[in-house]
Protein backbone atom coordinates (compact mmCIF):
# COMPACT_ATOMS: atom_id res chain seq x y z
CA UNK A 1 0.00 0.00 0.00
CA UNK A 2 1.35 3.56 -0.62
CA UNK A 3 1.35 6.20 1.39
CA UNK A 4 -2.07 8.46 -0.11
CA UNK A 5 -3.68 5.55 -0.24
CA UNK A 6 -4.20 4.84 3.84
CA UNK A 7 -8.25 5.31 3.72
CA UNK A 8 -9.93 7.61 6.20
CA UNK A 9 -13.35 6.41 6.37
CA UNK A 10 -14.52 7.30 9.47
CA UNK A 11 -17.83 6.11 10.16
CA UNK A 12 -17.69 7.16 13.72
CA UNK A 13 -17.00 3.65 15.61
CA UNK A 14 -14.30 4.90 17.54
CA UNK A 15 -15.38 7.86 19.19
CA UNK A 16 -12.83 10.14 18.18
CA UNK A 17 -10.70 7.86 20.61
CA UNK A 18 -8.54 5.42 18.95
CA UNK A 19 -6.19 5.87 15.16
CA UNK A 20 -4.59 2.96 13.44
CA UNK A 21 -1.35 2.98 12.16
CA UNK A 22 -0.66 1.62 8.78
CA UNK A 23 2.88 0.81 7.69
CA UNK A 24 3.03 2.05 3.88
CA UNK A 25 5.38 3.01 1.22
CA UNK A 26 6.39 6.43 0.51
CA UNK A 27 7.36 8.13 -2.58
CA UNK A 28 10.70 7.27 -2.43
CA UNK A 29 9.64 3.24 -1.66
CA UNK A 30 10.69 3.80 2.09
CA UNK A 31 8.34 2.10 4.93
CA UNK A 32 6.62 4.71 7.13
CA UNK A 33 3.77 4.77 9.03
CA UNK A 34 0.54 6.95 8.99
CA UNK A 35 -2.30 6.93 10.79
CA UNK A 36 -5.74 5.93 9.55
CA UNK A 37 -8.98 6.76 11.26
CA UNK A 38 -10.94 3.72 9.82
CA UNK A 39 -11.68 1.50 6.30
CA UNK A 40 -14.73 0.68 4.81
CA UNK A 41 -14.88 -3.04 4.36
CA UNK A 42 -13.16 -3.36 8.02
CA UNK A 43 -16.67 -0.84 9.45
CA UNK A 44 -18.67 -3.09 7.32
CA UNK A 45 -17.46 -5.98 9.47
CA UNK A 46 -17.59 -5.02 12.55
CA UNK A 47 -21.21 -3.34 11.62
CA UNK A 48 -22.16 -6.64 10.88
CA UNK A 49 -21.26 -8.14 14.22
CA UNK A 50 -23.19 -5.23 15.73
CA UNK A 51 -26.13 -6.11 14.18
CA UNK A 52 -26.50 -10.11 14.58
CA UNK A 53 -25.86 -9.06 18.19
CA UNK A 54 -28.27 -5.94 17.98
CA UNK A 55 -30.76 -8.72 16.46
CA UNK A 56 -30.58 -11.15 19.07
CA UNK A 57 -30.68 -8.84 21.86
CA UNK A 58 -33.91 -8.05 20.73
CA UNK A 59 -35.09 -10.99 20.77
CA UNK A 60 -34.17 -12.50 23.61
CA UNK A 61 -35.78 -8.67 24.86
CA UNK A 62 -39.19 -9.93 23.64
CA UNK A 63 -38.96 -13.15 25.31
CA UNK A 64 -38.51 -11.48 28.99
CA UNK A 65 -41.29 -9.13 28.60
CA UNK A 66 -43.51 -12.01 27.46
CA UNK A 67 -42.41 -13.94 30.74
CA UNK A 68 -40.46 -16.69 28.44
CA UNK A 69 -36.66 -15.78 29.71
CA UNK A 70 -35.81 -13.64 32.85
CA UNK A 71 -33.70 -10.45 32.32
CA UNK A 72 -30.64 -12.57 33.22
CA UNK A 73 -31.20 -14.35 30.37
CA UNK A 74 -31.42 -10.88 28.49
CA UNK A 75 -28.46 -9.14 30.12
CA UNK A 76 -26.69 -12.08 29.22
CA UNK A 77 -27.18 -11.62 25.70
CA UNK A 78 -26.39 -7.93 25.71
CA UNK A 79 -22.92 -8.50 27.02
CA UNK A 80 -22.25 -10.78 23.89
CA UNK A 81 -21.91 -13.80 26.22
CA UNK A 82 -23.00 -17.38 26.19
CA UNK A 83 -23.62 -19.67 28.99
CA UNK A 84 -20.34 -21.08 29.41
CA UNK A 85 -18.58 -17.44 29.73
CA UNK A 86 -21.41 -16.30 32.62
CA UNK A 87 -21.09 -19.26 34.42
CA UNK A 88 -17.19 -18.94 34.59
CA UNK A 89 -18.06 -15.04 35.66
CA UNK A 90 -20.23 -16.14 38.05
CA UNK A 91 -18.22 -19.40 39.17
CA UNK A 92 -21.75 -21.22 39.46
CA UNK A 93 -22.10 -24.51 36.99
CA UNK A 94 -23.43 -24.31 33.52
CA UNK A 95 -27.13 -26.01 34.35
CA UNK A 96 -27.46 -23.67 37.20
CA UNK A 97 -27.07 -20.55 34.94
CA UNK A 98 -29.13 -22.07 32.58
CA UNK A 99 -31.91 -22.47 35.38
CA UNK A 100 -31.42 -18.60 36.13
CA UNK A 101 -31.97 -17.72 32.40
CA UNK A 102 -35.82 -19.15 32.67
CA UNK A 103 -38.17 -16.73 34.44
CA UNK A 104 -39.42 -19.31 37.71
CA UNK A 105 -35.37 -19.61 38.33
CA UNK A 106 -34.44 -15.99 38.57
CA UNK A 107 -37.64 -15.06 40.59
CA UNK A 108 -36.25 -17.37 43.03
CA UNK A 109 -32.85 -16.32 43.11
CA UNK A 110 -32.01 -14.70 46.51
CA UNK A 111 -30.27 -11.58 47.14
CA UNK A 112 -26.86 -12.40 47.04
CA UNK A 113 -26.95 -14.55 43.88
CA UNK A 114 -28.91 -11.42 41.83
CA UNK A 115 -26.11 -8.73 43.05
CA UNK A 116 -23.56 -11.27 41.63
CA UNK A 117 -25.18 -10.97 38.52
CA UNK A 118 -25.90 -7.46 38.41
CA UNK A 119 -22.04 -6.72 39.12
CA UNK A 120 -21.05 -8.87 36.70
CA UNK A 121 -23.17 -6.50 34.01
CA UNK A 122 -22.57 -3.45 35.68
CA UNK A 123 -26.14 -2.89 36.51
CA UNK A 124 -28.08 -1.90 39.67
CA UNK A 125 -29.89 -4.96 40.87
CA UNK A 126 -33.32 -3.46 40.10
CA UNK A 127 -33.02 -3.94 36.62
CA UNK A 128 -32.64 -7.60 37.14
CA UNK A 129 -35.69 -7.36 39.48
CA UNK A 130 -38.06 -4.99 38.17
CA UNK A 131 -37.02 -5.77 34.61
CA UNK A 132 -40.39 -3.92 32.69
CA UNK A 133 -39.85 -0.69 34.01
CA UNK A 134 -36.00 -0.47 33.33
CA UNK A 135 -36.37 -1.69 29.73
CA UNK A 136 -39.02 0.48 29.13
CA UNK A 137 -37.18 3.40 29.91
CA UNK A 138 -34.16 3.14 27.12
CA UNK B 1 -3.51 -0.15 48.75
CA UNK B 2 -0.83 2.80 49.41
CA UNK B 3 -2.05 5.48 47.45
CA UNK B 4 1.07 7.52 46.31
CA UNK B 5 1.86 8.62 42.63
CA UNK B 6 4.04 7.09 40.73
CA UNK B 7 4.54 7.32 37.33
CA UNK B 8 7.64 5.80 35.68
CA UNK B 9 9.58 7.63 32.85
CA UNK B 10 8.27 5.42 29.76
CA UNK B 11 8.57 6.86 26.44
CA UNK B 12 5.09 5.59 25.40
CA UNK B 13 5.02 4.86 21.66
CA UNK B 14 1.86 3.91 19.18
CA UNK B 15 1.97 0.66 17.18
CA UNK B 16 0.02 -1.27 14.89
CA UNK B 17 -0.46 -4.90 16.96
CA UNK B 18 -0.11 -4.94 20.83
CA UNK B 19 2.07 -7.58 21.28
CA UNK B 20 5.04 -6.00 18.99
CA UNK B 21 4.02 -2.55 20.74
CA UNK B 22 4.76 -3.70 24.21
CA UNK B 23 7.77 -5.63 23.53
CA UNK B 24 9.18 -2.99 21.81
CA UNK B 25 8.08 0.25 24.29
CA UNK B 26 9.43 -2.39 27.09
CA UNK B 27 13.24 -2.62 25.21
CA UNK B 28 12.92 0.71 24.98
CA UNK B 29 13.10 1.26 28.18
CA UNK B 30 15.82 -1.07 28.87
CA UNK B 31 18.02 0.86 25.96
CA UNK B 32 17.37 -1.57 23.39
CA UNK B 33 16.08 0.32 20.43
CA UNK B 34 14.06 -2.05 18.14
CA UNK B 35 11.45 -1.06 15.99
CA UNK B 36 7.92 -2.43 15.81
CA UNK B 37 8.34 -3.84 12.40
CA UNK B 38 11.72 -5.60 13.77
CA UNK B 39 9.98 -6.65 16.82
CA UNK B 40 7.51 -8.46 14.75
CA UNK B 41 10.62 -9.85 12.40
CA UNK B 42 12.66 -11.82 15.00
CA UNK B 43 10.31 -12.51 17.38
CA UNK B 44 8.11 -14.71 13.54
CA UNK B 45 5.24 -12.54 14.35
CA UNK B 46 3.76 -13.52 11.05
CA UNK B 47 1.56 -16.63 10.73
CA UNK B 48 -1.79 -18.08 9.08
CA UNK B 49 -3.86 -20.74 10.71
CA UNK B 50 -7.50 -21.69 10.47
CA UNK B 51 -8.85 -23.63 12.95
CA UNK B 52 -12.94 -24.85 11.75
CA UNK B 53 -13.07 -26.98 14.95
CA UNK B 54 -12.33 -23.99 17.41
CA UNK B 55 -15.16 -21.44 18.23
CA UNK B 56 -14.80 -18.05 19.30
CA UNK B 57 -18.11 -16.38 19.10
CA UNK B 58 -19.53 -19.03 17.81
CA UNK B 59 -17.10 -18.82 14.77
CA UNK B 60 -14.14 -20.46 13.53
CA UNK B 61 -10.97 -19.25 14.54
CA UNK B 62 -9.15 -17.77 11.72
CA UNK B 63 -5.70 -16.72 13.31
CA UNK B 64 -2.97 -14.38 11.43
CA UNK B 65 -0.35 -14.40 14.10
CA UNK B 66 1.24 -17.14 16.33
CA UNK B 67 -0.46 -18.63 20.23
CA UNK B 68 -0.11 -14.98 22.76
CA UNK B 69 3.43 -14.60 24.08
CA UNK B 70 5.19 -16.56 21.28
CA UNK B 71 6.62 -13.59 19.54
CA UNK B 72 7.92 -12.08 23.20
CA UNK B 73 9.27 -16.09 23.72
CA UNK B 74 11.01 -15.78 20.72
CA UNK B 75 12.40 -12.05 20.93
CA UNK B 76 14.09 -13.52 24.63
CA UNK B 77 15.62 -16.21 23.53
CA UNK B 78 16.83 -14.74 20.49
CA UNK B 79 18.25 -11.89 22.35
CA UNK B 80 18.92 -13.31 25.07
CA UNK B 81 16.30 -11.43 27.58
CA UNK B 82 15.55 -12.57 30.80
CA UNK B 83 11.89 -11.85 32.16
CA UNK B 84 9.74 -12.77 34.63
CA UNK B 85 6.02 -14.11 33.86
CA UNK B 86 3.26 -14.09 36.81
CA UNK B 87 0.03 -15.76 37.30
CA UNK B 88 -2.52 -15.61 39.87
CA UNK B 89 -5.36 -17.12 41.32
CA UNK B 90 -6.43 -14.21 43.61
CA UNK B 91 -7.22 -11.32 42.13
CA UNK B 92 -6.35 -8.73 45.12
CA UNK B 93 -2.77 -10.41 44.65
CA UNK B 94 -2.11 -10.03 41.36
CA UNK B 95 -2.83 -6.17 42.18
CA UNK B 96 -0.64 -5.93 45.20
CA UNK B 97 2.14 -7.60 42.79
CA UNK B 98 1.54 -4.91 40.51
CA UNK B 99 1.90 -2.20 43.13
CA UNK B 100 5.11 -3.93 44.24
CA UNK B 101 6.24 -3.27 41.36
CA UNK B 102 5.35 -0.03 40.21
CA UNK B 103 7.00 0.79 43.06
CA UNK B 104 10.35 -0.10 42.73
CA UNK B 105 9.96 1.52 39.29
CA UNK B 106 9.46 -1.27 36.88
CA UNK B 107 6.72 -0.72 33.89
CA UNK B 108 5.23 -4.08 33.90
CA UNK B 109 3.06 -5.88 31.06
CA UNK B 110 -0.30 -7.29 31.76
CA UNK B 111 -2.70 -9.26 29.57
CA UNK B 112 -6.17 -8.45 29.18
CA UNK B 113 -9.40 -8.68 28.24
CA UNK B 114 -10.86 -6.51 25.61
CA UNK B 115 -14.27 -6.29 26.83
CA UNK B 116 -14.23 -4.61 29.79
CA UNK B 117 -11.29 -2.14 28.79
CA UNK B 118 -13.25 1.35 29.54
CA UNK B 119 -11.00 3.58 27.48
CA UNK B 120 -11.61 1.34 24.24
CA UNK B 121 -14.45 2.60 21.62
CA UNK B 122 -16.94 0.37 22.30
CA UNK B 123 -17.80 -0.75 18.59
CA UNK B 124 -14.56 -2.38 19.33
CA UNK B 125 -15.01 -4.14 22.84
CA UNK B 126 -15.70 -8.27 22.21
CA UNK B 127 -14.62 -10.69 24.69
CA UNK B 128 -11.19 -11.35 23.49
CA UNK B 129 -8.60 -11.87 25.74
CA UNK B 130 -4.91 -11.68 24.21
CA UNK B 131 -4.48 -7.98 24.57
CA UNK B 132 -1.02 -6.68 26.04
CA UNK B 133 -0.75 -3.46 27.99
CA UNK B 134 1.81 -1.79 30.02
CA UNK B 135 1.50 -0.22 33.73
CA UNK B 136 3.23 2.68 33.95
CA UNK B 137 2.29 4.27 37.06
CA UNK B 138 -0.73 5.41 39.36
CA UNK B 139 -1.93 8.52 39.94
CA UNK B 140 -4.99 9.57 42.16
CA UNK B 141 -5.81 5.77 42.67
CA UNK B 142 -5.75 5.45 38.83
CA UNK B 143 -3.13 3.52 36.91
CA UNK B 144 -1.39 4.93 33.72
CA UNK B 145 -1.75 2.47 31.22
CA UNK B 146 0.64 2.39 28.17
CA UNK B 147 -1.85 0.83 25.33
CA UNK B 148 -0.01 0.36 22.41
CA UNK B 149 -2.26 0.11 19.98
CA UNK B 150 -3.54 4.24 21.68
CA UNK B 151 -2.23 7.35 20.85
CA UNK B 152 -2.03 8.53 24.44
CA UNK B 153 -1.55 7.23 27.71
CA UNK B 154 -4.78 5.58 29.05
CA UNK B 155 -6.15 5.48 32.66
CA UNK B 156 -7.84 2.73 34.68
CA UNK B 157 -9.20 2.75 38.03
CA UNK B 158 -8.16 -0.46 40.31
CA UNK B 159 -11.26 -2.53 39.55
CA UNK B 160 -11.34 -1.71 36.24
CA UNK B 161 -8.09 -2.95 35.66
CA UNK B 162 -8.30 -5.88 37.82
CA UNK B 163 -11.49 -6.80 36.10
CA UNK B 164 -9.50 -6.86 32.70
CA UNK B 165 -6.56 -8.98 33.75
CA UNK B 166 -9.39 -11.49 35.05
CA UNK B 167 -11.44 -11.66 32.17
CA UNK B 168 -13.15 -14.95 31.50
CA UNK B 169 -13.29 -16.97 28.31
CA UNK B 170 -11.29 -18.21 25.73
CA UNK B 171 -7.46 -18.15 26.70
CA UNK B 172 -8.32 -16.36 29.84
CA UNK B 173 -5.83 -13.72 31.20
CA UNK B 174 -5.65 -15.22 34.83
CA UNK B 175 -4.03 -11.89 35.88
CA UNK B 176 -0.80 -12.74 33.56
CA UNK B 177 2.01 -10.46 34.18
CA UNK B 178 5.11 -10.32 32.70
CA UNK B 179 8.33 -7.75 32.99
CA UNK B 180 12.03 -7.49 32.24
CA UNK B 181 14.85 -8.82 34.42
CA UNK B 182 18.43 -8.39 32.55
CA UNK B 183 19.02 -7.44 29.16
CA UNK B 184 22.28 -8.21 27.41
CA UNK B 185 24.83 -5.63 27.13
CA UNK B 186 25.86 -6.69 23.45
CA UNK B 187 23.55 -8.79 21.10
CA UNK B 188 23.82 -10.62 18.01
CA UNK B 189 21.18 -8.77 15.79
CA UNK B 190 22.02 -9.77 12.62
CA UNK B 191 21.72 -13.71 13.55
CA UNK B 192 18.43 -12.73 15.43
CA UNK B 193 17.02 -11.50 12.30
CA UNK B 194 18.28 -14.56 10.52
CA UNK B 195 16.68 -17.47 12.91
CA UNK B 196 13.67 -14.80 12.77
CA UNK B 197 12.96 -15.47 9.04
CA UNK B 198 14.08 -18.74 8.67
CA UNK B 199 11.08 -19.95 11.55
CA UNK B 200 8.85 -18.02 9.83
CA UNK B 201 9.35 -20.09 6.43
CA UNK B 202 9.28 -23.23 8.72
CA UNK B 203 6.18 -22.25 10.01
CA UNK B 204 4.42 -20.78 6.63
CA UNK B 205 5.66 -23.86 4.52
CA UNK B 206 6.53 -26.91 6.67
CA UNK B 207 4.25 -27.65 9.55
CA UNK B 208 3.02 -31.16 8.44
CA UNK B 209 -0.59 -30.71 9.65
CA UNK B 210 -3.11 -28.63 6.85
CA UNK B 211 -4.35 -26.27 8.97
CA UNK B 212 -1.66 -23.77 9.28
CA UNK B 213 0.30 -21.21 7.06
CA UNK B 214 -0.09 -21.47 2.94
CA UNK B 215 -1.55 -24.72 3.20
CA UNK B 216 -4.17 -23.36 5.72
CA UNK B 217 -4.56 -20.19 3.39
CA UNK B 218 -5.30 -22.96 0.96
CA UNK B 219 -7.61 -25.29 2.80
CA UNK B 220 -9.76 -22.03 4.11
CA UNK B 221 -10.14 -21.03 0.07
CA UNK B 222 -11.32 -24.37 -0.62
CA UNK B 223 -13.89 -24.21 2.24
CA UNK B 224 -15.17 -20.93 1.47
CA UNK B 225 -16.06 -21.84 -2.54
CA UNK B 226 -18.66 -24.06 -0.36
CA UNK B 227 -19.45 -21.89 2.13
CA UNK B 228 -23.30 -20.82 0.62
CA UNK B 229 -23.75 -24.44 -0.30
CA UNK B 230 -22.75 -25.85 3.26
CA UNK B 231 -23.48 -23.00 5.48
CA UNK B 232 -26.88 -20.90 3.81
CA UNK B 233 -26.26 -17.82 2.90
CA UNK B 234 -26.79 -16.01 6.15
CA UNK B 235 -23.82 -18.12 7.48
CA UNK B 236 -21.79 -17.89 4.87
CA UNK B 237 -21.88 -14.33 5.09
CA UNK B 238 -21.41 -14.38 8.84
CA UNK B 239 -18.36 -16.76 8.37
CA UNK B 240 -17.06 -13.73 5.25
CA UNK B 241 -17.66 -10.99 8.65
CA UNK B 242 -15.33 -12.76 10.84
CA UNK B 243 -12.38 -13.27 8.54
CA UNK B 244 -12.51 -9.82 7.49
CA UNK B 245 -12.81 -9.09 11.14
CA UNK B 246 -9.66 -11.34 11.95
CA UNK B 247 -7.95 -9.90 9.34
CA UNK B 248 -8.39 -6.52 10.07
CA UNK B 249 -9.47 -6.10 13.60
CA UNK B 250 -7.62 -3.79 15.64
CA UNK B 251 -4.34 -5.48 16.61
CA UNK B 252 -5.50 -8.60 14.89
CA UNK B 253 -4.58 -7.00 11.33
CA UNK B 254 -3.82 -9.69 8.75
CA UNK B 255 -3.36 -8.02 5.63
CA UNK B 256 -1.91 -5.04 8.26
CA UNK B 257 0.81 -7.90 9.46
CA UNK B 258 2.26 -8.36 5.56
CA UNK B 259 3.12 -5.03 5.46
CA UNK B 260 4.80 -4.77 8.71
CA UNK B 261 6.86 -7.49 7.55
CA UNK B 262 7.32 -5.89 4.30
CA UNK B 263 8.50 -2.83 6.32
CA UNK B 264 11.09 -5.47 8.46
CA UNK B 265 12.39 -6.99 5.25
CA UNK B 266 13.22 -3.45 4.22
CA UNK B 267 14.73 -3.24 7.55
CA UNK B 268 16.55 -6.38 7.55
CA UNK B 269 17.88 -5.78 4.38
CA UNK B 270 19.97 -3.15 5.56
CA UNK B 271 21.35 -4.09 8.70
CA UNK B 272 22.09 -7.45 6.79
CA UNK B 273 23.39 -5.60 3.76
CA UNK B 274 21.36 -8.33 1.37
CA UNK B 275 19.93 -5.52 -0.85
CA UNK B 276 17.83 -8.81 -2.27
CA UNK B 277 15.32 -8.69 0.83
CA UNK B 278 14.44 -5.16 -0.29
CA UNK B 279 12.82 -7.31 -3.97
CA UNK B 280 11.32 -9.59 -1.19
CA UNK B 281 10.13 -6.58 0.75
CA UNK B 282 8.31 -5.58 -2.53
CA UNK B 283 6.70 -8.88 -2.95
CA UNK B 284 5.27 -8.63 0.40
CA UNK B 285 3.55 -5.75 -0.02
CA UNK B 286 2.19 -6.82 -3.46
CA UNK B 287 1.00 -9.59 -1.25
CA UNK B 288 -0.14 -7.38 1.67
CA UNK B 289 -2.41 -5.61 -1.31
CA UNK B 290 -3.53 -8.60 -2.72
CA UNK B 291 -5.02 -9.66 1.15
CA UNK B 292 -6.44 -5.68 1.26
CA UNK B 293 -8.23 -6.80 -2.13
CA UNK B 294 -9.86 -9.94 -0.67
CA UNK B 295 -11.11 -7.77 2.40
CA UNK B 296 -12.95 -5.63 -0.13
CA UNK B 297 -14.39 -8.32 -2.50
CA UNK B 298 -15.35 -9.95 1.09
CA UNK B 299 -16.85 -6.48 2.15
CA UNK B 300 -19.55 -6.11 -0.74
CA UNK B 301 -20.10 -9.94 -0.47
CA UNK B 302 -21.85 -9.33 3.43
CA UNK B 303 -22.94 -5.48 2.95
CA UNK B 304 -25.88 -6.42 0.33
CA UNK B 305 -25.90 -10.14 2.16
CA UNK B 306 -26.21 -11.12 -1.69
CA UNK B 307 -24.46 -14.95 -0.97
CA UNK B 308 -24.09 -15.37 -4.66
CA UNK B 309 -21.83 -18.55 -4.82
CA UNK B 310 -19.71 -16.42 -7.86
CA UNK B 311 -18.51 -14.07 -5.26
CA UNK B 312 -17.06 -16.76 -2.81
CA UNK B 313 -15.69 -18.45 -5.76
CA UNK B 314 -13.89 -14.80 -6.49
CA UNK B 315 -13.21 -14.40 -2.62
CA UNK B 316 -11.56 -17.87 -2.89
CA UNK B 317 -9.48 -17.19 -5.85
CA UNK B 318 -7.78 -14.28 -4.03
CA UNK B 319 -6.57 -16.53 -1.24
CA UNK B 320 -5.61 -19.28 -3.55
CA UNK B 321 -3.55 -16.51 -5.73
CA UNK B 322 -2.09 -15.03 -2.13
CA UNK B 323 -1.08 -18.77 -0.88
CA UNK B 324 0.72 -19.05 -4.00
CA UNK B 325 2.56 -15.59 -4.06
CA UNK B 326 3.54 -16.19 -0.22
CA UNK B 327 4.78 -20.31 -0.77
CA UNK B 328 7.07 -18.67 -3.66
CA UNK B 329 8.30 -15.65 -0.99
CA UNK B 330 8.71 -17.93 1.84
CA UNK B 331 10.89 -20.31 -0.41
CA UNK B 332 13.11 -17.71 -1.52
CA UNK B 333 13.58 -16.62 2.29
CA UNK B 334 14.01 -19.73 3.66
CA UNK B 335 17.68 -19.79 2.17
CA UNK B 336 18.55 -17.22 4.02
CA UNK B 337 22.33 -16.87 5.96
CA UNK B 338 24.12 -14.32 7.59
CA UNK B 339 26.60 -13.90 4.51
Amino acid sequence: MKKHEVPQDNEGLREGKQVDLYYVVDENGNYVTVPSCGWAPKNAALLQAWDMIHEKVEEVRQQVLHGKLSPIAYYMEKNIMDVKLLASYIGLPKWKVRRHLKLSGCTKLDEIILRRYADIFSIPVEALTNFRESAEKK
Amino acid sequence: MNNKDIEIDFDHRQAAHCENGVISNLLRFHNINLSEAMVFGIGSGLFFAYMPFMKLNNLPVISFRPWPGMIFNRINGRLGISIQRYKFKDPRKSMEALDKNLEKGIPTGCLVGIYHLTYFPKAYRFHFNAHNIVVIGRENAEYLISDPIMENIEKLSYNDLMRVRFAKGTYPPKGRMYFITEVPSSYDLKKAIVLGIRQTSQDMLRIPIPLFGVKGIRYLARRMRKWPKTLGPKKASLYLGQVVRMLEEIGTGGAGFRFIYAAFLQEAAKELNHPWLNDRSKEMTEDGDRWREFAIIAGRIFKDRAGLNESYSAAADVLMDIAGREEHLFQKLRKITLD
